[in-house]
């Protein structure tokens, strides 16, 4: 009963939205960016920036799970190797935030090929486990590679970011600027790629492989890209967080539950959708504030709201299918107006 | 020179012989039948024809060109195109975007054109829509482009497989029992394009039940049985070929 009600509600929603998309995106995009003036806590700014930077992981992770449907469960594997490597150049080699994150990225997405090579001609399941080996190995070798990680100690004194001679920090805005900016970018990244041939082709080969290579499609190749695209993106949020955790980064920052946090933000926000990776993410950053008051059954009642959705909402709370028409590209609707119009006049 | 060859082809799996030496061609602009009891092997044909299986010996040439060796992705590339006897959609996808993974292999713009929508992408992007609405409007599918392809009805779900097969570009469109669960309108409407497809240069093969469809519509039928070619020709010939009604009814029939 309540399902019917709300898809009721959501075709109008929807081209509500999508006739007013520049005026709100104007009125929330000034909102957020001035967000930092309201004179929000630091605890507050804090949870708000925690909120960006998990959906932005959580989008990385989509690109693998929502649109390829592969699970991964080492996504802090990537995580842990975009933050060290931005750790490590900005510390010890003096490089600056912005060249040691694209860095970090880079290595991450090249760490994510190498992996993908051999491993995403495996079927799910085995994927899974060998994306769980990643995440633990990755965890050892920052444990026992002292000489470069600083093994359990982790890396100290790292820089914050300077843009043109200001530090950004939590408390004059600059982080959440930062995340802001990071995870919008992220945002229109993964709407471009869906809406393109290579996303199309990722979302073909998750609904029916072997139809998908009858259509010609090299799956393996486009499985490997989707790995390499998201362990790019895990890893920059990787080399974000390394600044922002009080200068301080060390292993036990990117242990298992981490991994098992980026997926809960994509199940939760709605696989294979972007708006869901925000809402996933705010919910459950906030999940733990809010309900602070139940102390230790807050995490009973979380576990057991994760089992509720499982069962009753799988494709997660926003991963709702659009009712809009199809976005046609605009030189597509122009020569389909132009050929309306030629109809019109014969 | 036959568009298709295939010379005495044979699939083996562990014991069992599921097609056995069989030879057929097909000339370009056809419309030939493949046909024959449950089990018979057709689809096993067809799916050594696109690359799926690797067939245990024989060969099949394409255009004068040996493919039987080659992967189902560069089969399509080369202008082999099908659809599946049990449907195999994007089901989540709309049918304007089913179609458009169709013109996948002719894509020429990259992941960064994508990403970065350089003209490049604009205006492929947009002569691929364009051409992916064409299809659809010309198999009367114009008017549910934005649907997708899991609500829409079994009969086009069929429809939307071949609007997809055509997308590659093929020159040879394999197509598994098309007018399963059509209703007789529909299959009417169905052969009509499938009609239309051949006068527009494709070449088609055709696996199917309804034997109506098959004898009203095919230029050549080869009949399988229990993986073997039991008989060639024209309809009329078929229809009244002794093996062939036993290998459907079981029997010879009474006189």
């Amino acid at each position: 009963m309540k399902e019917k009600k709300s898809l009721n509600l959501l075709a109008p929603f929807e081209s509500f939205v999508d006739k007013f998309k520049v005026p709100l995106s104007i009125l929330v995009g000034a909102f957020l960016i001035a967000v930092p003036f309201l004179g929000a806590s630091r605890v507050a700014m804090r949870n708000l920036v925690m909120i960006f930077l998990y959906a932005m992981l959580g989008m990385g992770l989509n690109v693998l799970l929502g649109y390829v449907g592969q699970v991964s469960l080492g996504h802090a594997g990537f995580y842990a190797i975009g933050a060290y490597t931005s750790a490590i150049l900005t510390t010890t080699y003096g490089w600056s935030f912005w060249t040691g994150a694209i860095a970090g990225a880079c290595v991450a997405a090249l760490i994510g090929f190498l992996l993908g090579l051999p491993t995403l001609r495996l079927s799910g399941t085995y994927l899974t486990i060998v994306t769980l080996g990643f995440g633990e190995i990755v965890l050892m070798v920052l444990r026992q590679w002292e000489s470069v990680t600083n093994g359990n100690y982790g890396i100290r004194s790292i820089p914050v970011p300077e843009l043109f001679g200001w530090e950004l920090t939590l408390s004059n805005g600059g982080f959440y600027w930062l995340i802001l900016f990071l995870s919008t970018v992220t945002a229109i990244a993964c709407y471009t790629i869906k809406n393109s041939n290579a996303g199309r082709t990722l979302i073909a080969i998750k609904e029916d492989e072997l139809a998908a290579t009858m259509m010609g499609i090299k799956t393996t190749r486009y499985k490997i890209l989707a790995f390499v695209v998201s362990a790019f993106i895990t890893g920059l949020a990787g080399a974000y967080y390394s600044v922002i955790n009080n200068g301080y980064i060390e292993p036990n920052n990117f242990v298992f539950n981490y991994s098992i946090q980026i997926l809960s933000v994509v199940i939760v926000g709605g696989m294979g959708t972007i708006r869901g990776m925000y809402f996933g993410s705010a919910l459950l950053m906030m999940f733990p504030q809010v309900f602070r008051f139940l102390n230790q059954w807050r995490f009973v009642i979380y576990g057991l709201l994760l089992v509720l959705m499982m069962q009753f909402r799988p494709q997660g709370a926003l991963g709702w299918q659009s009712t809009l028409p199809y976005k046609l590209p605009r030189r597509a609707k122009k020569a389909l107006a132009e050929r309306e119009k030629a109809k019109t006049v014969q | 020179m036959a568009l298709l060859q295939a010379k005495e082809i044979t699939m083996q799996f562990g014991g069992l012989l599921a097609v056995d030496s069989v030879s057929f061609h097909v000339d370009k602009g056809e419309i030939v039948s493949l046909i024959g009891p449950n089990g018979a092997g057709k689809t096993t044909v067809f799916n050594m024809l696109t690359g799926v299986y690797e067939i245990t010996s024989g060969a099949i040439e394409f255009e004068g060109k040996e493919i039987h060796r080659k992967t189902p992705q560069e089969i399509v590339d080369m202008g082999i195109s099908r659809t599946f006897q049990n449907l195999r959609l994007f089901g989540k996808m709309r049918v304007i975007e089913n179609v458009l993974v169709g013109t996948h292999i002719r894509t020429k713009y990259n992941f960064f054109d994508g990403l970065l929508r350089t003209p490049r992408y604009q205006k492929e992007e947009a002569e691929k829509t364009l051409k992916a609405i064409d299809i659809l409007e010309s198999i009367g599918l114009g008017d549910k482009i934005n649907e997708l392809a899991s609500n829409l009805p079994y009969g086009d779900q069929r429809k939307v497989e071949i609007a997809r097969a055509i997308a590659t570009d093929a020159k040879l469109i394999l197509l598994d029992e098309p007018a399963a669960g059509m209703n007789p309108a529909e299959s009417e409407e169905l052969l009509r394009f499938i009609r239309e497809l051949r006068d527009k240069g494709y070449t088609i093969i055709l696996i199917e039940h309804d034997m109506g469809v098959v004898m009203n519509i095919s230029d050549r039928i080869y009949v399988l049985d229990h993986g073997k070619m039991i008989a060639n020709g024209l309809p009329r010939e078929i229809a009244n070929n002794p093996q062939v009604i036993e290998a459907y009814l079981g029997g010879k029939r009474e006189k």
